[in-house]
């Protein structure tokens, strides 16, 4: 008992015989050689070709028309009057006109399209005010400074909403018409509401709110941006609820787009409204006849109408199932190189390891 | 200025002086101390001591207000930091800024305050150490109330009286003038300051021994004039002025040093000299130290490289950028915003902005963490190698200090090894072999046996022991339980292998510590025939003394022999004191004061009347007729049949002046009889007091003025002490000088190195037959000594000499105005005692055994399989250090060896011709003329084969071949050499040694040792290892690791070194392909947002990637990453040589890790691009899958990197994600407008609600990381390197593991033969000082052993039994020598041999029909290695090197033999 004692008195500097300390832990240390790896490779190859190829089923379901208006039929004209800025404020209508082979299956997505336009351009994108759109007050009469030269005019009156992006909003108005063989055109109805997304139009955005004044005269203090026809509080003149801030066209062009060439969703075909449009849109002619506003001409843009279906992975997607199809098939290339090397050169190791 | 003012007051001058002092503070060389009491009294309110510290201590860096800037300060020190400041301050410019300024300070701060929170602690655990100590208590005389009263430390000044108690520890350096010890001793203990645990005296100053009553502070009135404070430990010079004007000599013996402890003295009183930092101790105590890596000089090359890759990324972004606005011209697009004055920038300007702003944005490429990250990795590392159970010694209760804590990877990349031998390979446990009186030897045969007892007992119990341990080997994929029982196998293993020691341990701490004394060295079995001389002798003696015979009528031969053992018992130091008391003095108190130390008080000593008629004085004879009857009934009891001889002592408070030395054992005390302890310096003294005693001739006491030895039949005997010139490396060897009691003649002994002593002996005058037997006896000597030399054995000479009174008093003036010179000292004392040791008489020579420390042959035969060069740099004689290093294995019986001993400058040089010329036409395996350029040119210029040759050079002519103009040369020679021995060597040239080394070679460098010798040394090398052994502790303060023994340094390299560099080595370059991965994907976007610098990563994400996200994986990797496991690190210690030839981290690596970087980001940037690429995505919702797929891939690279998973890495990666998925969640939740610019809110929550994210997410990675998964499979079946074929090996079963290592142990090694720890050589001894160029041949079978000695055999004939095998393939031909071995190989043959030629017989012959297999076959497969100076040299794994068709491509189990066998 004493001797033990001492001895734990003579090794208080012995270090614990723990797993950890001693570095001892259990562990799994895999070996990466052709054998060990080789199930791996084909398990994973086969597991993307079949992902792949499911995915290019499901592909072969959502359909897109894209078709390009800049200056296409009638809009050849309006391309023109839009050169210059000072027909900036004349009003341009046209229309362009396509026909489906096929039918539009399911929901349809109406979006327009531009190419070639920089949204994601840094000092482009920090030009905006989330305060403001937030509907504070003190921000809608004193924009943030990251909204640069655009946050007041040279008088100093405030600019609602401010900022780049804002000022450079896509104002082409659409309207989409069906041409039946026999009938007249039928307007195709579109929600123009519910295309932002859910947490903008009710948390991003707000219009700020001063008890007992109406929308006009909560931004009367301010001005539109530079680029505007219309006050912010007239966006939509349809829809009264739609206006201000909360203008869902005006938030969708709000979350700028990732790439210089990209669509916004504009509307989504209303398929309770008509029955002819209950599954979708049929096959058949049609035009849009639009309202032409937005010069592209300055830097060599495009416009574009879309109209799309979707899958349950999101948007019409030629790339995604091809990569899985290669990524599967190189991955089961690279398993069969392995199966090589391992059959001449890896079972001798196992031979000798015998 | 001193003399003056000893005339006048002292207290006075004592003021005068410090004003000047004042005024020229910083001039004044010596510091004034005086009394404060007096002081007090004299003066009045004015502080004397005002400009001294006092005794608080503060090592803390910090105070409260100063922490902040003081910190911030030091860590702007490192360039990193103030680069990232730089970049973070870059924010807050409104046209460059990328992120929100205040969140762009964050990784910077968070970096600024890990260290500065680290440093704080830090701070905070000095800043309590410091209160502890300074608010401990001790007693100051207060003038006030008259007494000692308690006092915290640090209310302690210079100038206090303190009163220390028994085992008190000392406040601070403390003058000593008054202690209860009658003799005016004080003994302390200065563990702490330099770890030697003997007890070491301290005296009072002179004048204050004569004091009458106690020691009154109030009295004191005398001024002290000392040097200024410094660090030297063994130094202290000063005097005392007293009032009288007379003054008195101050040195280290008058000092107590704080920090010692107080031993075996009830009460001492001194006065404070020194206080608080001014101590020596304090001011020798330096922090840890600082070193700087290989791999961090590495990654610093591509840390600048990564600033060239971030400036070209930066500038071709600019210049897109400012491509991109021009080509808009005039009329800017909606979207391109205007300017902050709201006018278009011009496309040149925006550029410019640009660039700033790029800088910003790709800051991350620049690891900020990577620096925190290694800092955190290696503490990491330092703490895991401080926990290894395998390197905790349980004899000395120590493990493993890590005291430099930024180079534990360095440890995995040594080249070199330099080591000191005694201490270091040796136990410095000196044990008593054999000796030779008067040129009779006296084998101790039945010494030598018990000896092998305690070896075989040690070595029985490893071997039953590991092959029981090695049943349950562990297998990587066996399960909990049977780790476990390998862990308690093994943890019973170590221990009952130290058992023989831990007992020894137990003895020693029931005696409490006791320095040196195991029972291997302090049971001496005598020689019988040795003892009945001894015996005779004695009882000669007594019967001559019975019977009044003067003493001189003894045969010479017997007289000769006890002379032999007292000087083994008194010429030392070695304090003894008995157990029963702890420290308490054993004592015969002798009427005659102090040693010699006036003229007067010699004459007073040895006036005629006094010489001559010894009897009625304190002459011995007649206190011998006194007590020679009782006493030799006591001495029965202590007869040769009581085993281990115990002591009977007494102790006595006032004993009488004649009684005192020899009175007879009173009855009582029999029944406390306790074996007496000695306490030595060094443990070779220690060795020769105990074996002094085992033939009964005991020393029983020291005093300053007399020794005791008790003899058998005549008793105790006391001595008395006149001088002790102590040991000095220069002189190499100890006197003292006594008065023999029975002749009363006056008698100097020396011991010291044969050499030396050799050369001072009275020659031998006439030719009649005394001197003829003297020569005979010197001659019979001389060839023991050079036995015991080539045994091994530390071998001392005893010599005497009797001085007349005149010669002796002649002597003594010149002395004693050494002692008090004051200029000079030293020198004088040094003259002194060279004129003193002259002319001395043989009396014999003593062989001791150092014995090789437990696993030093295994541990160089693995380090050496591990491809480190070793060197060893030894004070040792050559023909010791040779065996030492036989027994070692350091040298092979199998190589020769080139013996470099030149007497000058011009010698040296044709010497290392020569010897180059020899290995040129010798060893030249291919490419010769190569080769041969190689050794003759420039050292590190190409690369240099490593010979089946040793290198065996002297002190004398290493300073010879360290001069510049040889050095190149002698490095050609010696690293061609496997291995060097280097003797006789100072401290200096080892550590020129090492430097020579390290900078020619362009080599890492590792410095071993023990001793203050070595301290240079390891100061030097690139990394230093201290062995906490007996010597003290300034090796240990001085390196940056510090082991408890040798043994441990195997596994501190093989496997703790090579994990270290590996973990570290592949964390940094995952962090430089972590950091470029990332910012290449930014960097890829500019092509599409027009170069503006935007990017789709959100500014959080992309700060705290580094930070948070990816930081916890890499860490635990970095720690716990075992690439091969241990048990095959050691039985491989090939793998080694991957660290050395940095072959985890080359130059290429980086690059091809940035290729792979690039590959990946244009994976995990294309294919979401292509996926989202025709959607309405907006940013974010696009660039927040690209984190989320970049984290899963840079998480799987680590993956496919991690070489051993636990719970813990699962663990990190889980929470890395997690962490990840939670932050954003939260982020991206929290608020929809307050982190301007950017503002994602709710996009990860949309986005994993989306199944394409799910999708990208499970192909990316795959596509990403498919090439190097591919590539690391491959390489493990096609080219595997040796650290692949290791792990493999750990894969194995565990039979198959064995049988695999064991092929190893055929073919590769002889090393793990069992061989006798010594060779003989037989009836071959070296002319000892001869110069000449001396070559070892490799022993022959022993059918050549009579010729080859006969016939100063010829190199040709010397390869004999190989060379008709010259054919045979390689591999064979290492079998051979494996087998050549196994016969006797224990002979040498002297190739030539003359005193002052370089007659190179084998030169002269014609080069034998040599073919390859003399390399050293480092790897046995390969014929040759080849070193390159940069550590290129081995880089390919040897499977490819060697077999370029047939080995290029094979299978795991062959290429694993090829290459680790």
């Amino acid at each position: 008992m004493a001797e033990n004692e001492e001895k734990a008195k003579a090794q208080n500097r012995c270090p614990d015989n723990s797993a950890f300390k001693q570095q001892r832990l259990p562990a799994w240390s895999p070996s990466l050689t052709a054998e060990t790896v080789l199930p791996f490779f084909y398990l994973l190859g086969i597991a993307c070709v079949l992902l792949g190829v499911l995915l290019q089923i499901t592909m072969q379901n959502t359909q897109e028309i894209k078709v390009d208006y800049t200056n296409a039929e009638s809009c050849d004209m309006c391309f023109e009057t839009r050169k210059y800025k000072v027909n900036a404020s004349r009003e341009c209508h046209c229309s362009i006109t396509f026909s489906l082979k096929e039918r539009l299956e399911g929901d349809v997505f109406f979006y327009y399209g531009l190419v070639n336009f920089h949204q994601n351009l840094r000092r482009y994108m920090d030009s905006r005010d989330d305060a403001q759109l937030l509907g504070r007050i003190k921000k809608l009469k004193n924009p943030s400074v990251y909204c640069g030269p655009n946050f007041q005019y040279a008088n100093g009156t405030p600019i609602a909403p401010c900022g780049a992006i804002a000022n450079s909003m896509f104002n082409d108005s659409f309207a989409l018409f069906f041409h039946p063989l026999v009938d007249r055109p039928l307007r195709v109805p579109l929600f123009r509401k519910g295309i932002a997304w859910y947490t903008d139009k009710n948390i991003k955005f707000h219009n700020p709110y001063v008890p007992n004044e109406s929308l006009p005269q909560v931004f009367q203090a301010t001005a539109k941006p530079l680029y505007w026809q219309k006050p912010v509080y007239e966006l939509d003149p349809n829809d009264s609820t739609n206006n201000g801030f909360i203008n869902e066209d005006l938030i969708v062009w709000m979350r700028e787009a990732a790439f210089p060439n990209f669509k916004k969703l504009y509307g989504i075909l209303d398929r309770q409204s008509s029955k002819m449009f209950e599954q979708g849109l049929p096959a058949g002619n049609y035009s849009v006849s639009i309202s032409y506003n937005f010069p592209v001409q300055y830097f060599r843009g495009r416009k574009q109408v879309v109209l799309s279906t979707v899958s349950w992975f999101g948007g019409q997607n030629h790339f995604l199932p091809i990569a899985y199809l290669v990524t599967g098939c190189v991955t089961v290339l690279v398993a069969v190189v392995l199966t090589v090397v391992y059959i001449k050169f890896g079972k001798k190791g196992l031979k000798m390891e015998d | 200025m001193a003399r003056e003012s000893g005339e006048a007051g002292a207290l006075k001058s004592c003021e005068v002086r410090k004003r000047t002092k004042r005024k020229s503070k910083k001039e004044s060389k010596s510091r004034i101390v005086c009394s404060n009491v007096a002081y007090e009294r004299a003066r009045g309110a004015e502080e004397p001591h005002k400009h001294y510290a006092n005794n608080k201590i503060k090592t803390t860096k910090y105070t409260l207000l100063s922490f902040l800037p003081k910190n911030l300060f030091e860590q702007f020190h490192r360039f990193a930091n103030v680069y990232f400041v730089f970049i973070a301050l870059l924010n807050f410019v409104p046209v460059v800024n990328a992120f929100q300024p205040v969140l762009a300070l964050a990784p910077v701060i968070f970096i600024l305050s890990v260290t500065a929170i680290k440093d704080l602690w830090e701070d905070y655990r000095r800043h309590r150490s410091d209160k502890e100590i300074n608010h401990m208590d001790c007693l100051v005389y207060c003038k006030s109330q008259r007494r000692y009263v308690e006092k915290y430390w640090k209310q302690v000044c210079v100038g206090d009286f303190v009163r220390l108690r028994c085992n008190e520890i000392l406040p601070a350096d403390v003058l000593l003038l008054s202690s209860s010890d009658p003799d005016g001793l004080c003994h302390i203990e200065t563990a702490t300051l330099d770890g030697e645990s003997n007890l070491k005296q301290r005296q009072v100053v002179r004048r204050f021994l004569d004091l009458d009553c106690e020691f009154d502070p109030t009295k004191y009135d005398s001024v002290i004039e000392c040097e200024r404070p410094n660090n030297d430990l063994g130094r202290f010079r000063g005097y005392i002025i007293h009032r009288n004007g007379k003054r008195d000599g101050l040195n280290k013996e008058n000092l107590l040093l704080r920090g010692c402890t107080i031993r075996n003295t009830e009460e001492a009183v001194g006065i404070v000299i020194y206080a608080g930092h001014e101590t020596k101790s304090m001011l020798n105590n330096n922090g840890p130290r600082y070193k700087r890596s290989k791999l961090e000089r590495q990654m610093n090359i591509d840390v600048f490289w990564c600033v060239i890759i971030l400036l070209v990324m930066c500038l071709f972004s600019a210049i897109g950028h400012g491509l991109w606005v021009f080509q808009y011209g005039e009329t800017r697009p909606v979207f391109d915003v205007l300017g902050p004055e709201g006018t278009d920038l011009s496309p040149a300007l925006s550029a410019v902005y640009l660039f700033l702003t790029m800088i910003i944005v790709f800051q991350v490429l620049i690891p900020i963490s990577l620096f925190v990250s290694i800092e955190i990795v290696k503490i990491c590392q330092v703490y895991i190698i401080h926990q290894d159970v395998e390197l905790y010694d349980e004899e000395t209760d120590s493990h493993l200090q890590c005291r430099a804590l930024n180079i534990t990877e360095d440890l995995g990349q040594m080249q070199y090894i330099f080591s000191d031998k005694t201490g270091t390979l040796t136990e410095n446990k000196m044990v008593f072999r054999r000796c030779a009186v008067v040129g009779i030897e006296y084998s101790h045969d039945a010494n030598a046996r018990r000896l092998a007892m305690y070896q075989e007992l040690d070595s029985e119990e490893e071997d039953c022991l590991s092959q029981g341990g090695t049943l349950p080997r562990r297998d990587s994929a066996s399960s909990h339980q049977s780790a476990r029982v390998v862990l308690r196998s093994q943890s019973t293993k170590s221990h009952r292998r130290t058992g023989s020691r831990a007992e020894a341990k137990r003895a020693s701490i029931l005696s409490k510590h006791t320095a040196f004394s195991s029972p291997m060295e302090k049971d001496v079995t005598p020689d019988p025939q040795l003892l009945d001389k001894v015996n005779d002798c004695a009882s000669q003696m007594e019967f001559m003394r019975l019977h009044a015979q003067p003493l001189t009528q003894l045969p010479s031969e017997l007289s000769d022999i006890i002379d032999f053992f007292v000087a083994l018992a008194i010429c030392n130091t070695v304090v003894v004191s008995s157990p029963d008391q702890p420290r308490q003095k054993v004592r015969m108190r002798f009427e005659l004061k102090s040693p010699v130390k006036t003229i007067e008080d010699f004459i007073k000593r040895f006036t005629p009347s006094r010489l001559t008629s010894g009897s009625n004085s304190s002459s011995s004879s007649s206190l011998a007729t006194r007590s020679s009857a009782p006493r030799a009934g006591s001495s029965l009891l202590s007869s040769p049949s009581a085993e281990g001889t115990l002591l009977k002592l007494e102790e006595e408070n006032s004993p009488g002046p004649l009684e005192g030395s020899f009175r007879a054992v009173p009855a009582h005390s029999v029944s406390e009889e306790a074996e007496l302890r000695y306490e030595a310096e060094s443990p070779d003294e220690a060795a020769l007091v105990y074996a002094a005693r085992a033939y009964k001739c005991a020393l029983v006491g020291r005093l300053p003025d007399q020794v005791t030895v008790e003899l058998p039949h005549l008793g105790k005997l006391t001595f008395e002490l006149l001088h002790t010139l102590g040991f000095d490396s220069t002189r190499k060897r100890m006197s003292v000088v006594v008065r023999h009691p029975l002749t009363d003649e006056i008698t100097v002994y020396t011991k010291g190195a044969d050499s030396v002593i050799m050369d001072l002996l009275r020659p031998p005058t006439s030719d009649d037959t005394k001197g003829k037997r003297q020569r005979k006896t010197l001659y019979k000597t001389q060839n023991y000594l050079n036995l015991y030399a080539a045994n091994g054995l530390r071998t001392l000479c005893i010599a005497k000499k009797v001085l007349s009174k005149e010669d002796y008093a002649a002597w003594l003036k010149s002395h004693l105005a050494g002692e008090t010179a004051i200029q000079g000292r030293e020198e004088l004392l040094f003259e002194s005692a060279l004129r003193l040791e002259t002319d001395l008489q043989l009396l014999g020579a003593t062989g001791i055994e150092d014995r090789l420390q437990d696993g030093v042959p295994e541990a160089i035969a693995s380090l050496r399989k591990a491809g480190l060069q070793i060197w060893v740099l030894t004070g040792d004689k050559q023909e010791t250090a040779i065996n030492i290093a036989y027994a070692c294995k350091l040298l092979d019986p199998e190589e020769e060896i080139i013996t470099l001993n030149a007497d000058s400058q011009e010698a040296c040089a044709v010497l290392l011709e020569e010897s180059l010329h020899y290995i040129r036409s010798k060893f030249l395996c291919d490419a010769p003329e190569q080769a041969s350029r190689a050794l003759q040119d420039d050292p590190s210029s190409l690369p240099v084969l490593v010979h089946r040759l040793g290198l065996v050079i002297d002190g004398r002519t290493l300073a010879y071949a360290l001069d510049s103009s040889l050095e190149d040369r002698f490095l050609a020679v010696a690293r061609s050499c496997r291995s060097v021995l280097c003797c006789r060597s100072t401290p200096l040239q080892k550590s020129m040694v090492v430097k020579l080394v390290r900078n020619k070679l362009k080599v890492m460098t590792l410095a071993i040792g023990d001793g203050a010798n070595d301290v240079s040394m390891i100061q030097v090398a690139d990394v230093g290892v201290g062995i906490s052994g007996q010597e003290g502790m300034q090796a240990v303060m001085a390196s940056d690791f510090a082991l408890p023994r040798f043994q441990y340094l195997q596994k501190l390299l093989l496997v703790h070194g090579h994990w270290c560099y590996s973990r570290l080595a592949n964390m940094i370059l995952y962090f430089f392909y972590k950091n470029a991965m990332f910012v290449a994907l930014i960097f890829w976007y500019q092509f599409y947002c027009g170069f503006s610098g935007s990017a789709m990563i959100d500014q959080w994400f992309l700060i705290f990637f580094n930070l948070m996200f990816s930081a916890f994986p890499q860490l635990i990797t970095g720690t716990l990453d075992k690439d091969v496991s241990a048990e095959t690190l050691q039985d491989r210690p090939q793998l080694y040589m991957s660290g050395q030839n940095s072959e985890e981290y080359k130059p290429y690596m980086f690059w091809m890790n940035m290729i792979d970087a690039f590959y990946q980001s244009l994976v995990c940037f294309f294919i979401p691009y292509f996926a989202y690429s025709d959607s309405d995505a907006d940013l974010f919702s696009w660039g927040t899958p690209i984190t989320s797929l970049a984290l899963l891939t840079i998480l799987l690279h680590l993956g496919i990197e991690t070489k051993t998973w636990t719970w813990l890495n699962w663990a990190s990666i889980a929470f890395s994600v997690a962490l990840f998925l939670a932050i954003a969640l939260f982020y991206n939740a929290s608020c929809p407008s307050c982190y301007p610019p950017s503002n994602p809110y709710w996009t990860i929550q949309r986005q994993l609600a989306n199944p394409l994210f799910y999708l990208l997410c499970l192909i990316t990675p795959v596509a990403a990381l498919l090439p190097r998964y591919f590539y690391r499979a491959c390489q493990g079946t096609l080219f595997p390197g040796p650290v692949q074929v290791g792990r493999q090996l750990d894969r194995l079963p565990p039979e198959a593991r064995r049988s695999a290592s064991g092929q190893t142990k055929v073919t590769g090694g002889h090393h793990f033969a069992p061989r006798p720890p010594l060779y003989h050589i037989p009836g071959f001894f070296c002319n000892h000082g001869a110069e000449g160029y001396k070559k070892r041949e490799a022993p022959t079978d022993s059918a050549r052993e009579g010729a080859g000695l006969s016939a100063g055999i010829t190199a040709g004939g010397g390869w004999g039994p190989d060379a008709p095998r010259g054919g045979l393939p390689p591999e064979v031909d290492t079998l051979l020598h494996s087998q050549g071995e196994a016969s006797d190989g224990r002979l040498y043959a002297n190739a030539a041999v003359g005193p002052s030629g370089f007659s190179l017989a084998d030169r002269a012959t014609p080069p034998p029909p040599f073919t390859q297999h003399e390399c050293v076959p480092l790897t046995p497969s390969a014929t040759c290695v080849q070193r390159a100076p940069g550590g290129e040299g081995l880089g390919l794994p040897p499977s490819t090197a060697t077999r370029p068709e047939g080995g290029a491509v094979t299978s795991t189990a062959d290429s694993l033999e090829t290459t680790l066998l």
